[in-house]
């Protein structure tokens, strides 16, 4: 298959990839399991063999979007493989469109996030990753409580649950679940975390404390 | 006299030990916090004022010298720690802790690259809705069943809120224990505290939360309150055992009907911002 597309005229071999391309994009943007997404057996199928190729082009072409098509492997895959996966490693991996580069805070309200909410999504998952991957629920709670009141602590937990942030096993313990490991950075996240200088976030701090205060006097006078 | 020197043997032999133990820790690559630097001053202090001689001093000096160099090894040691891949939980607690909500979510947000998804219908959500479409009633006939009528807007109490599942009854109930329990603490040995002092907050929100508890507090029989109308003093005794059960809620109230009566305490925002003045 590689040698034939090799073969091609240049015009018509601009136009197969335009057209694997798009069907690329509708397989991956377009939810059709409970997951977004596809699997690399489904694009295997359905785009041929040279998938990979596919997924590339593609991936460039969206990158003056600032989207990319992000490979998700299967839990357990050694890391240092992952350079040169197997074809065994391909079709079991998960291809998912993000974003290439972040949202701004404004951003994320347009997509219906609070700000409080994204403050506990960091936490819950900075938490459960300095736990070595699982943490009780009733200790994320808690560090939760710090910072929101409860009912909303334990809204938030169940909300990301349902979106696949974290799951929640039979003991109560929490653990990272597919949508953090598709959309989250979360080394980076941890080394930014913990890089925040203090001095810089004492001042914030007081800053939001007082705001929080107004609001939530503004709440408790509606 | 001879006490005296060997005193300053001893004392000269813990200084050398001091430096030998800073100089393994740096040559080593050793965790600086092994070291306690503070019993390590209260060494060097000990023995301070028995130095005359100049090179007892400059044993100290150097024994100083070694020290601050812990001391730097260590402050490096928590930045190597925050800037590397390994994450200590505690400190991650307390840079949680300490940051804004803001400030963890604009950093979360340069971490975070969410999916670009497109959600439509297929062919197995038709096939749900279909189903449930043909399961449903009629409107007329829901209505029927239903019996729905109009119902004039009217007061619920917080039992009745249990009853119907709005309300979960352990967790309010636990949560009553923990305030009267902190009643008992802050109440100390002259038994009373000052209502204001016990329900005020750092905000608003919470004071009247902690408000509305104590009055339950009282109402179940787990506290009582002193009230001096002329001095305009109100204050929350503790009892010391706990109420008899959730049955104390109905006999308690039965047996106390005669000496039972509400105060309402109003709770203003004014009234708070004068407490917080005054705090």
């Amino acid at each position: 298959m590689e040698k034939e597309t090799v073969r091609r005229p240049r015009g018509r071999r601009k136009a197969y990839y335009t057209m694997k391309m798009r069907r690329a994009i509708h397989l991956l943007l377009f939810k059709r399991h409970s997951k977004p997404g596809a699997k690399g057996w489904e694009l295997r199928r359905i785009l041929g063999p040279d998938y990979m190729k596919v997924i590339r082009v593609l991936d460039d072409y969206l990158e003056n979007l600032d989207l990319k098509v992000n490979m998700v492997f299967e839990e357990g895959v050694d890391k240092e493989n992952l350079e040169n996966p197997t074809p065994e490693q391909l079709n079991k991996a998960r291809f998912y469109i993000t974003l290439r580069g972040t949202l701004t805070p404004r951003e994320t309200k347009l997509l219906g996030w609070r700000i409080d909410d994204i403050a506990a999504l960091a936490i819950t998952i900075s938490h459960i990753i300095s736990k070595d991957g699982k943490a009780p629920r009733k200790e994320v709670e808690d560090l939760l409580r710090t910072k929101l009141p409860s009912w909303r602590t334990e809204m938030n937990l169940n909300r990301f649950i349902r979106y696949g942030y974290i799951g929640e096993d039979e003991n109560g313990q929490l653990y990272l679940d597919w949508r953090t490991r598709v959309e989250v950075d979360s080394r980076k996240l941890i080394d930014l975390l913990l890089r925040t200088e203090v001095e810089e976030t004492a001042g914030l701090y007081n800053q939001s404390t007082s705001f929080s205060m107004e609001t939530e006097d503004q709440e408790g006078e509606n | 006299m001879p006490s005296e020197g060997k005193k300053r043997n001893i004392g000269r032999e813990d200084i050398r030990g001091i430096i030998e133990l800073c100089r393994s820790v740096q040559s080593r690559g050793l965790n600086p916090f092994l070291v306690d630097v503070d019993d390590l001053v209260a060494i060097l202090r000990k023995y301070f004022s028995e130095w005359k001689d100049s090179e007892d001093l400059c044993l100290d000096a150097e024994a100083l010298n070694e020290i601050a160099s812990v001391i730097k090894l260590q402050s490096e040691w928590v930045k190597r720690r925050s800037t590397s891949l390994y994450t200590d939980p505690f400190l991650l607690e307390e840079k949680v802790r300490i940051l804004s909500k803001e400030k963890i979510a604009e950093v979360f947000l340069q971490a975070w690259h969410p999916i670009a998804e497109l959600e439509q219908i297929s062919i197995r959500s038709l096939e749900d809705a279909l189903r449930y479409w043909e399961n449903l009633l009629p409107l007329d006939e829901r209505l029927l069943s239903e019996g729905s009528l109009r119902v004039e807007p009217g007061t619920i109490t917080r039992e009745e809120l249990v009853k119907i599942g709005i309300l979960a009854e352990e967790a309010f109930l636990e949560e009553m224990r923990s305030l009267w329990n902190e009643l008992k603490e802050k109440a100390g040995e002259e038994g009373r505290i000052r209502y204001w002092d016990f329900i005020g907050s750092n905000t608003y929100q919470e004071t009247v939360r902690r408000a509305y508890l104590t009055s339950f507090l009282v109402t179940y029989g787990y506290a009582t309150m002193e009230i001096y109308p002329l001095e305009e003093e109100m204050f929350l005794k503790p009892l010391k055992e706990p109420p008899l059960g959730a049955e104390r809620k109905t006999r308690g109230r039965k047996e106390r009907r005669e000496r039972l009566f509400s105060i309402p305490i109003p709770i203003s925002y004014e009234e708070w911002m004068e407490w917080r003045r005054r705090q």
